[in-house]
């Protein structure tokens, strides 16, 4: 008897051991991540300097990638104006300000809901994309073969894919923007009719530098990091199927939390100027 | 006169976690050999080879690849070294979104920035026509056999004009017949290419065909070393099981 609950005590206090040796494993998993991905990302600047340039592979991949969310971008950015303005327009009409609809969607999305909307739909289509398709390339080995034969796979691989995404997502915030005002303005002339010039008079009136810049600034960043962390993801695959999956899986998962992070250091940098 | 070395390795020790995979290595290879090294899955052979290009760090020993120290070497000298040794990967290791013609001209167009097209054409055609696979070369590796596909993989570790090639198990998975062409292909290459190779192999018609001497490896360590001739008649039942 005594014996049996001297064993359960024994189990108790390994379980509880092994359940802190998970933890700090954790961490340290979370801080061996950071300080690989911080390398990673030098290596990759570096090589974005470093001839042979790639420009094929950028077109192709930036086609490609751009080609892969274009259409949920579109159809994403057209309904968020749409809603937006149906919402806002009875709360604006309660105070008299309807003629200040525009210009309100207009800012909230050219500042914030464009930007994140789309970075967020990028890191699920591109970033899992590239995290999957460079992890298969790990498990079947092609990586090695190209680093096998001094090509440097890093450059021609991950280079292309950053550099390619770092153009297209902003390309995809302009395209969203635009096509929610497009929505927005479908949305004004159910209650009123309004012309376009009329419209868009009214919602650029209210955008100004301090909106456009930093809205710019942040896309590029965050098609920099969608690019970068599914690359970081797959090139770093362990060598099983599973894996594949796997990297897809935390290349979504970080890059959104990356995009939310840099979102909010940007409207932090913003508020303090 | 003795040939000259092209790798050289002494105590070669390699763990993953708990696990010794390789236990003090020592292996050399002359200019024009093919050494054959048998053993065992799992037991470190594959390692081996990846330790000699570093795409694996071994964790202590010394390994010396055409008098550059692989182990201490920095990239640029890593990235050199590499492109004189060429590597066939057990399943060939083709980039799937390239066509043939892609893949063997990537590794050229990267390495050597060769911008004529004749001269590249020229190249692609030589290593083509080295395999037997010239017909293939507006192919997707999708549209390949896996025997075309080892070949095609040949094709592209000849392009850089290797003086050395480490063989993965370039049969395994393939008939006899297609084995047997493999095999045969491998001594035509080191007569064609003067290359010296290292062959990991588990077919003993091809360790009989392609090399000239076999190590056998067991347990992290190589325990006899002979030709094919020697090693199939030798007196101990545990090595002449291997030949069986």
């Amino acid at each position: 008897m005594t014996k049996n609950r001297l064993n359960v005590k024994h189990m108790n206090l390994k379980q509880k051991l092994r359940v802190k040796d998970d933890t700090r494993n954790f961490y340290n998993g979370i801080f061996i991540d950071l300080g690989e991905l911080v390398i990673f990302t030098g290596n990759v600047i570096r090589q974005l300097f470093q001839p042979p340039f790639e420009h094929r592979e950028l077109v192709k991949q930036g086609f490609l990638l751009g080609n892969k969310s274009l259409a949920l971008v579109v159809v994403t950015g057209f309904i968020m104006g749409l809603v937006l303005t149906m919402q806002m327009n009875p709360i604006l009409s309660d105070f008299g300000a309807q003629t200040l609809l525009p210009g309100v969607i207009a800012v909230s999305m050219v500042r914030e809901l464009g930007p994140v909307i789309t970075g967020l739909i990028c890191a699920g289509k591109i970033s899992s994309a590239i995290g999957a398709e460079i992890a298969a390339m790990r498990v079947t080995e092609q990586i090695d073969a190209m680093e096998v034969s001094g090509t440097r796979p890093l450059s021609y691989v991950v280079a292309s894919r950053v550099m390619a995404t770092t153009i297209v997502v902003p390309v995809l915030v302009i395209l969203a923007d635009a096509f929610s005002l497009l929505g927005a303005f479908l949305a004004v002339n159910i209650f009123e009719d309004t012309s376009i010039t009329l419209f868009m008079n009214r919602a650029f009136s209210m955008l100004g530098f301090i909106d456009l810049f930093p809205a710019t600034l942040k896309t590029v960043l965050f098609g920099f990091f969608i690019g970068l962390i599914g690359s970081y993801k797959g090139y770093t695959a362990g060598r099983g199927t599973e894996s594949v999956g796997q990297s897809a899986n935390s290349a979504v998962v970080i890059s959104s939390l990356t995009i939310f992070v840099i979102d909010l250091i940007f409207v932090l940098i913003t508020s303090i100027l | 006169m003795e040939k000259e070395i092209v790798i050289e390795i002494e105590q070669l020790y390699k763990s993953f976690r708990e696990k010794h995979i390789l236990k003090g290595i020592d292996l050399t290879l002359h200019k024009g050999e093919n050494l054959g090294i048998v053993g065992k899955s799992g037991i470190g052979k594959s390692v081996l080879t990846k330790c000699i290009v570093r795409l694996i760090e071994a964790d202590s020993g010394s390994i010396n690849v055409l008098g550059t120290d692989v182990v201490s070497c920095d990239g640029e000298e890593l990235n050199e070294l590499r492109k004189k040794v060429g590597y066939l990967f057990q399943g060939g290791a083709l980039y799937d979104s390239m066509s043939v013609r892609e893949n063997l001209l990537f590794p050229v167009r990267r390495t050597q920035f060769v911008d004529r097209k004749h001269d590249t054409e020229e190249l692609i055609e030589r290593s083509l026509r080295s395999v037997g696979l010239l017909d293939a070369i507006d192919k997707m590796p999708s549209e390949l056999s896996g025997g075309m596909k080892k070949r095609i993989a040949l094709a592209r570790t000849l392009i850089l004009k290797p003086q050395i090639i480490l063989y993965d198990e370039p049969t395994t998975g393939l008939d006899a017949v297609t084995s047997g062409e493999i095999s045969e292909l491998i001594q035509q290459i080191r007569e064609e290419y003067q290359t010296a190779a290292i062959i990991i192999t588990h077919d003993m018609k091809c360790a009989r065909i392609a090399t000239d001497t076999i190590r056998i490896m067991k347990e992290g360590q190589f325990v006899t070393e002979g030709t094919y001739e020697e090693l199939s008649c030798s007196g101990e039942k545990e090595i002449r099981d291997y030949f069986i």
